[in-house]
């Protein structure tokens, strides 16, 4: 073991997938002699050559529509979106070739497409989206969301060995204010399998992503009972982690920073009201942004994204229920 | 021909090869009739409504698809479009398959997960259009960048109408394969019309010039004109097999049918039509295998005739084919394992040399007479 930060964790899977197996290479937007616009692939070009560490054009339809020719024929592409907004350039290769082309035709797509996801820093509407909930909707589209150092190598590791196109989320607001303990060398964490991040009897947060060590802080400054679980795989989604923590606890509180409406925290009440309704003792509350694009000023972007304090008191709401 | 030296603008008055055995070009003449007789069998299945949706066909453009993929030997890789069922004829698909997935059937290609043209056989080294135009271009620069990364001596060829270079896509295609120089062969159907919409409310210049801002070739030919075609795809695939990177076939034609079957083509000009009805290419083909190959009416009759009944009996085999179980609808969304693609049929002579010979031409790895498939064999039989 040996502590990293997420970013570095992200880097060190991706190394050591390249390492392990010739067919794994890296394409995106300024990730070869730059490093990445976040540093990811900083020293890889010199370790893999300009070959496996492809800086591409300003397209990211390209970059998506190569990576799944190249995966057809044997590779396996890991394309880094410079910030995940801009997928939405890419989407149309993503959802109507890469998703459904096992299922239409039985070809096999083994991609990646790393998507650096996430507001908090004033990157403003373009560069602070968590676009999750878009690959949800598509069917065919694995879609991984780690919150901890561990995970993201972990889940990177994964993602590049499974046989299907998986959008792994890295939220930016973890890359260097996340670490921790990081196994060296082979270290997998299975796709679909979620993670009981704090174990407690009154309250589930079902959480990912950057919701997962607000989550965490909350309970621990809150020093209540509460339960947190870690998603980890959005798609697919860990059902029996989620119903067995609410039949334990009873009340459920989901937290992301992706918009509300038909996002995941959706998803996951759907479930429980379908599948655990019974052992409800209170309301599903969900913690999320509204519906509105992430602001670019400070105050308006702390309005918007779910903060400290408002999980705090979400889930003293809940306990008091 | 060299390709730098072809004018982009001129249509070549028609194109001679020597890379054409005699048997090679009654090949061409049956994979273009397979190509027409399957798809009027098709039209006549949807008018007995027996294919839900609508039906598309490449009316007109036979010589397209059938030339450019007669090119290609068994580990190239293709994306072929809805105007290019010549091209799965080539490869390997069997009318049977065809007719079967237009009607939905358990023994379509797709065995009823998708429809008409969307279709592809993984085990003949194809990859199923999209209806996203030009979607499959970029698919295929991908195929074509592994084998640029594993040096392998290998090509991609796609299709695409002239409808599809005004999408951004299309330009995203063409420069990375420029940027890297892939072993990628673009085939471009001119065919007049983007459903109803004319070329002159298309572009303002004809999108062959483009390949010249791309940093490779851009030829035009005479798309009715099957061997015109096969000799510049025959260039080109050797081209991007020597690592001289991509070329641009532009292939002037006409799609003689409407969209599809629902599309009456009421805005097309009736002398457009006839002008074109002139310039059919299968009668184009016979003719000339009479006067300039010595084939005897009785042999072109022949192929006709056994072309006629091969498809006779895959129609037969289609419309027998069940519908598919509904328990297969939520079947296959994930791969659990990765799986190769196959390896098409290569028909063209060139690639039933010795094996040895396969090995010097640096696409061999299978070994002689593997590339000929059922429906040659029938052909043979008949």
């Amino acid at each position: 073991m040996s502590e990293m930060t997420y970013l570095q964790a992200i880097s060190d899977g991706l190394r050591e997938e390249m390492r392990r197996d010739e067919a794994v290479f890296c394409l995106g937007e300024d990730i070869g002699a730059f490093g990445g616009a976040f540093k990811v692939t900083d020293g890889f070009i010199e370790e893999f050559g300009a070959d496996r560490v492809l800086d591409t054009p300003l397209a990211e339809n390209m970059i998506v529509g190569a990576s799944i020719g190249a995966a057809i024929e044997g590779m396996k592409p890991v394309a880094e979106m410079q910030f995940a907004d801009f997928i939405a350039c890419g989407f149309d290769q993503l959802v109507n070739v890469a998703g459904k082309l096992h299922y239409r035709q039985g070809v096999s797509v083994p991609m990646v497409v790393r998507l650096p996801s996430g507001g908090g820093f004033s990157g403003g509407p373009f560069h602070s989206q968590n676009p999750e909930a878009w690959f949800m909707q598509s069917p065919g589209l694995k879609v991984v969301a780690p919150a901890t150092a561990e995970d993201a190598k972990g889940l990177l590791v994964s993602a590049i060995r499974d046989p299907n196109p998986v959008c792994y989320l890295e939220h930016k607001g973890l890359y260097r204010h996340v670490k921790g303990e990081v196994p060296e060398g082979d270290h997998a964490v299975p796709l679909g399998d979620a993670r009981v991040a704090r174990e407690g009897g009154e309250l589930s947060v079902i959480a990912y992503g950057s919701s997962v060590p607000l989550a965490l802080q909350a309970a621990d400054e809150l020093d209540e009972d509460i339960e947190v679980i870690d998603l980890r795989t959005l798609n697919p989604l860990d059902e029996d982690a989620i119903l067995a923590s609410v039949e334990k606890t009873g009340k459920v509180l989901i937290a992301h920073e992706a918009t509300r409406s038909c996002g995941v925290g959706a998803e996951v009440a759907s479930l429980v009201s379908e599948r655990a309704f019974e052992s409800l003792d209170a309301p599903i509350r969900r913690l999320t942004a509204p519906d509105v694009p992430i602001p670019f000023s400070p105050p308006l972007e702390q309005a918007v994204l779910p903060q400290l304090d408002d999980m705090k008191e979400a889930c003293r709401e809940l306990i008091a229920y | 021909m060299k390709l730098e030296a072809a004018s982009a603008a001129r249509l070549p008055e028609r194109a001679g090869t020597d890379a054409l055995t005699r048997d090679d070009r009654a090949l061409l003449l049956r994979y273009m009739l397979l190509m027409r007789l399957s798809e009027e069998r098709g039209l006549t299945l949807y008018k007995q409504g027996k294919v839900p949706g609508s039906f598309y066909d490449g009316r007109g453009q036979e010589a397209i698809s059938v030339g450019a993929a007669f090119t290609l030997g068994p580990r190239d890789r293709m994306c072929i479009l809805h105007r290019d069922l010549g091209a799965h004829f080539v490869r390997g698909v069997t009318p049977d398959r065809y007719l079967a997935n237009y009607m939905g059937r358990e023994d379509g290609v797709t065995g009823g997960k998708d429809g008409n043209m969307h279709f592809g056989d993984r085990e003949l080294g194809c990859v199923g259009m999209v209806s996203m135009l030009p979607d499959m271009a970029q698919v295929a620069a991908g195929m074509a960048l592994s084998f640029k990364m594993r040096s392998e001596p290998r090509v991609a060829m796609t299709f695409f109408g002239e409808g599809s270079t005004a999408n951004g896509q299309w330009h995203e295609a063409m420069n990375f394969a420029g940027v890297h120089r892939l072993p990628v062969v673009f085939v471009l159907e001119n065919n007049r019309f983007a459903y109803s919409t004319p070329t002159d409310l298309e572009f303002a210049v004809d999108p062959v010039q483009r390949a010249k801002s791309y940093g490779f070739p851009g030829v035009s030919v005479d798309g009715n004109d099957v061997e015109a075609v096969f000799e510049l795809a025959r260039v080109a695939t050797e081209r991007a097999r020597e690592g001289d990177g991509p070329t641009l076939i532009e292939c002037h034609t006409m799609r003689m049918h409407g969209h599809g079957a629902h599309d009456d083509m009421s805005y097309v000009p009736d002398e457009v039509l006839e002008e074109w009805s002139q310039r059919d290419p299968i009668e184009l083909y016979e003719r000339r295998l009479g006067d300039e190959h010595g084939f005897e009416a009785t042999e072109i009759d022949e192929i006709r005739g056994s072309v006629a009944a091969y498809i006779d009996e895959c129609a037969e085999r289609a419309v027998a084919s069940p519908m598919p179980d509904p328990g297969v609808a939520s079947d296959g969304v994930f791969a659990e394992s990765w799986q190769a693609l196959g390896d098409g049929e290569a028909p063209w002579s060139r690639w039933s040399a010795p094996a040895d010979q396969g090995e010097a031409n640096g696409n061999g790895s299978r070994p002689t007479n593997g590339h000929r498939g059922a429906v040659l064999e029938h052909g043979r039989a008949a």
